[in-house]
């Protein structure tokens, strides 16, 4: 009961003040039949130290990500995340803070959701970002509900591979349409098209030619969403200049990967459309002595103010997370941020020599941090069997296919045993 | 525009050092924006030199990002800084109505770091996460345990979500039992905005419920709505009710209601925003509701975060079971998996990558078991009766616009103080002139000026009686007629009262140089 401040004595005095007779008289408009006799079925109150046993004992039976080579990305990657990170998101003033409705006591996060915003339209080269969604999946379900907002239009493209989650969480937001929405592939691209989707990397790993992609949307007034849900990519690949929109998961910037959550859903789009944006805002402004603050801000697009009529029901943000991703963005800065993704490319091509060399085909001719490789036996079974030797080896895919990823956290002796591993079960 | 100590009073300092003023006092700081501190030769990490590997992006070389660069101890001072410039609830009173802010208990962070969850993959062989799926499992028992709704749906990331979630597998139970003709979900005018918007998101119209009254939706009011189409109500699919309400009150005739609107064919989906006025001593199922999402950043401690991450499972009757989303953890003698995909083929889907906020899974988990089922009780009981101790301390001062007693949190208007000049604003920026969050400021809608206080359970008496005080004395200082002071507050906060007209007219979302 560590958690409780009230006495005893504190608790009659404040049913005396209230004049009656006791708590459960509190609850006088609650049908008898909804009380439950006595307690709920559950074990009682633990001190803080058979917690930590009962936990530690459930987080031990998990392999991490250090305990042995590791190769699975697939959304979620394993990089690293520098200690002041975790320092600064657990500060009591950050973790402990309510959305900042009272800008006058909220600055800290305010500023940091505004750097925030910031860094995501420079990463991703549009004009300005929101201060983020639940993940990536999320995000690009929402950007394509907007491109249905601003078009007018019920069809949505997908145009090439983007991860399976992300497609299953469109297709689940659009069946609240009843049939009148639609998915489909890039043949069926023409004037009743609201966007075309392209993830970039593709899901097996491939970066993707915008242009090509822009020229078929100008040509039926379709807008262009990217998405990428490895952030880190557009420290080296060129920014996705010709989208309207551009989305993804920013995980891979001071998140770890938590078992698929909280991750960080990030938004950004041409300034024309920000009325039409989904989720929370922070703007600049000044306060009543002309200093320069920030609150949030576009709230007539939100549910708290439209009701039914809102762009979305989403009411928070991914707040800590996107903090983490500020401060970890921060520390890398420009030169830092380009040095890492280059870092992740190389070990990419590390994997992919090595791989060749012991004899396997990588199938991408392109790729940033990920490929996909051939093997000769079934992929599943591979991935099961090497996971029992304490090699994480990465996402099995169709047809004895395997999908793996190389982050700046991947040895080269990581590289030598799952080489040589894989030789030996495949053999 | 600009920022007092950076931009004017800076070459004003440098011209005149004997009326140095950069804005920074005691330990009140100024604090830049990242991209205004010049830039560094080296960032603030080291990483591994490059071999210089040829690209084979196929694609060319990122050019300019235009981020900000600036060494470790830079980037640690910046957000040291920011963070002094936050009110949070480890350092003071935050009774913030409906949005329950209690004490994060930090046990809950160090087990959402330990190595074996924080550094697992979502997508590993499931032979390799067995303990994982076990905290899913578990935490799964302990909310269908305390709601008596036995089957739940970890995966919605925030109660918004878990709204969507819950009117989405409402919708999928009725396509799939062929109810097409059922378009109308029920609302009252006292729900959370995100009510109505999720009914919309989901393809329903919606209906409003007067309560205005009594704050509660009365049978006649219920009624009037559910057959005011149909005389069956054969187009109502359901209701969002929160109960306890956004008035802090229960709805008392909840079982009147629920029974007509089964009879009706509809669903009772419940909003758990409120779930910490009942948690481990009322459930929810036991007075009829079908689907609900549980705020594990409100009644389980997960922090807030200053605005997330979040986490809103959700907790369905067996008559809904089949339509949620998926996935979800199952038991197989004693290894436990995630369903697969299709596996359930009525589910209504995936509603998010992966499966779920998994850390906030892990911290809520950690919360439930250090209080069990005797803390859990206490903690709603002790949350009722720190409200009901407010609401009778300030209701002479404070017009309490329903009949008590309330639940969680109790519900005044500005009535009185508007007779003087003085608004919920004035006593909202009061408040924080005074050190302390404000209450939730007009929201319900139903009552003009609304201030919904919300103590929880993790304040002393003391400290209500602060709070109470301080209330007390800003209704004499509103009496007394000598109400500037009351209009300009904020006046010992990093920044007074901010122009909210001016960013939504002139929007400026990011930094740009020059700009």
């Amino acid at each position: 009961m560590r958690y409780l401040p009230q006495t005893k004595k504190g608790r009659s005095e404040m049913l005396e003040a209230i004049d009656v007779s006791s708590v459960d008289a509190l609850y006088s408009d609650v049908p008898k039949s909804a009380f439950v006799k006595g307690k709920v079925n559950l074990p009682d109150h633990m001190g803080e130290l058979e917690v930590e046993r009962m936990l530690g004992a459930y987080a031990n039976e998990n392999h991490a990500a250090p305990d042995g080579p590791f190769f699975l990305g697939a959304g979620t990657y394993y990089h690293h995340v520098p200690a002041s990170v975790d320092h600064i998101i657990q500060r009591s003033e950050f973790l402990t803070a309510y959305t900042p409705y009272q800008p006058e006591i909220a600055q800290g996060t305010l500023q940091a959701i505004y750097e925030f915003q910031t860094m995501v339209a420079q990463v991703t080269g549009q004009d300005v970002a929101n201060s983020s969604l639940y993940d990536g999946a999320t995000a690009m379900a929402e950007a394509a509900l907007m491109a249905m907002r601003v078009t007018r239009r019920k069809k949505v493209v997908l145009g090439n591979k983007t991860h399976p989650h992300y497609e299953d969480v469109l297709k689940s937001y659009f069946e609240n349409f009843r049939g009148e929405a639609t998915i489909e592939g890039p043949q069926d691209i023409d004037d009743q098209t609201a966007c075309v989707i392209i993830q970039s990397p593709d899901f097996y790993g491939s970066p993707e030619n915008y242009q090509i992609w822009r020229e078929k949307c100008d040509a039926v007034g379709a807008l262009l969403v990217v998405v990428t849900n490895e952030i880190l990519s557009l420290g080296l690949l060129p920014a996705p200049e010709e989208a309207d929109i551009v989305c993804g998961e920013a995980q891979s910037i001071g998140l770890p990967m938590s078992f698929g959550g909280p991750h960080l859903g990030f938004f950004a789009c041409r300034e024309k459309y920000i009325r039409q944006m989904p989720g929370r805002l922070c703007g600049e402004t000044v306060d009543a002595s002309g200093r320069r603050g920030f609150v949030l801000t576009l709230n007539t697009r939100e549910q708290h103010i439209r009701r039914e009529k809102a762009t979305s029901n989403i009411c928070t943000n991914q707040g800590l997370c996107a903090l983490a991703f500020t401060v970890h963005m921060a520390l890398l800065g420009e030169d830092g941020f380009k040095h890492l993704a280059k870092l992740n490319h190389e070990k990419a091509c590390e994997l992919s020599d090595t791989l060749e060399n012991a004899g396997f085909k990588v199938e991408n001719e392109t790729f940033f941090n990920e490929f996909v490789v051939e093997l000769p036996k079934n992929s599943n079974e591979i991935v099961s069997t090497l996971a029992e030797k304490g090699i994480i080896a990465g996402l099995a895919l169709e047809d004895n296919k395997l999908l793996v990823s190389a982050t700046e956290m991947t040895a080269q002796e990581d590289i030598q045993t799952f080489c040589e591993t894989l030789k030996e079960v495949c053999a | 525009m600009s920022n007092l100590a950076y931009n004017d009073n800076m070459d004003h300092m440098m011209s005149d050092a004997e009326n140095f003023e950069d804005g920074n006092r005691g330990l009140h700081y100024e604090e830049n924006l990242l991209w205004e501190k010049g830039h560094s030769d080296t960032p603030g990490v080291d990483l591994p030199s490059l071999k210089g590997t040829k690209s084979r992006t196929g694609q060319s070389e990122r050019k300019n990002v235009g981020l900000p660069q600036v060494s470790e101890p830079q980037v640690m001072r910046h957000f040291v800084r920011l963070s002094t410039k936050n009110y949070s609830i480890d350092s003071g009173f935050f009774p913030l109505g409906s949005c329950t802010m209690k004490h994060n208990p930090r046990l809950n962070e160090k087990m959402a770091r330990l190595k074996g969850f924080a550094s697992i993959h979502p997508m590993q062989p499931t032979q390799t996460v067995q303990g994982a799926l076990k905290v899913m499992y578990d935490l799964q028992n302990w909310l269908a345990e305390l709601t008596g709704l036995p089957a739940v749906c970890l995966t919605p990331a925030a109660g918004a979500h878990g709204e969507l979630a819950g009117i989405m597998t409402i919708r999928k139970a009725h396509e799939v039992q062929g109810n097409t003709h059922k378009d109308v979900i029920l609302v009252p005018d006292s729900a959370h905005g995100t009510n109505p918007a999720t009914a919309v998101m989901c393809g329903f119209k919606t209906r409003t419920i007067s309560t205005k009254e009594t704050g509660r939706v009365s049978v006649e009011a219920f009624k009037e709505a559910l057959y005011k189409q149909d005389p069956e109500g054969k187009d109502v699919a359901g209701m969002m009710v929160t109960n306890p309400n956004t008035c802090g009150l229960f709805e008392r005739d909840i079982q009147e209601i629920t029974d007509l609107l089964h009879d009706a064919g509809g669903y009772f989906y419940c909003d758990g925003a409120n779930f910490n006025a009942l948690v481990g001593k009322i459930r929810p199922g036991d007075f009829g509701v079908d689907v609900m999402h549980i705020n594990l950043h409100k009644t389980f401690s997960t922090p807030h975060g200053g605005g997330g991450p979040g986490s809103g499972p959700i907790c369905v009757a067996p008559s809904l079971q089949d339509y949620m989303p998926s996935p979800v953890v199952l038991k197989e003698g004693t290894a436990y998996r995630l369903e697969e995909e299709g596996e359930r083929e009525t589910s209504c889907g995936r509603l998010r990558g992966f499966q779920g906020q998994f850390g906030m899974h892990v911290r809520a988990l950690s919360y439930m078991m250090s209080h069990g089922a005797d803390g859990l009780k206490q903690v709603s009981e002790d949350a009722v009766l720190n409200a009901n101790y407010i609401l009778s301390q300030l209701k002479d001062d404070y017009h309490a616009p329903f009949e008590g007693p309330c639940m969680h949190e109790c519900l005044f208007t500005d009535k009185y103080q508007k007779e003087y000049d003085v608004t919920t604003l004035d006593i909202a920026k009061t408040l924080i002139e005074y050190g302390m969050h404000p209450m939730t400021v007009y929201f319900p809608l139903v009552v003009s000026g609304a201030m919904l206080v919300e103590p929880t359970e993790t304040e002393s008496k003391d400290a209500l009686d602060r709070f109470i005080s301080v209330m007390k004395m800003i209704a004499k200082k509103a009496r007394s007629g000598d109400v500037t002071e009351l209009h300009n507050y904020p006046k010992s906060t990093p920044r007074h009262r901010l122009d909210e007209v001016k960013a939504a007219r002139e929007p400026k979302l990011r930094w740009k140089k020059g700009a």
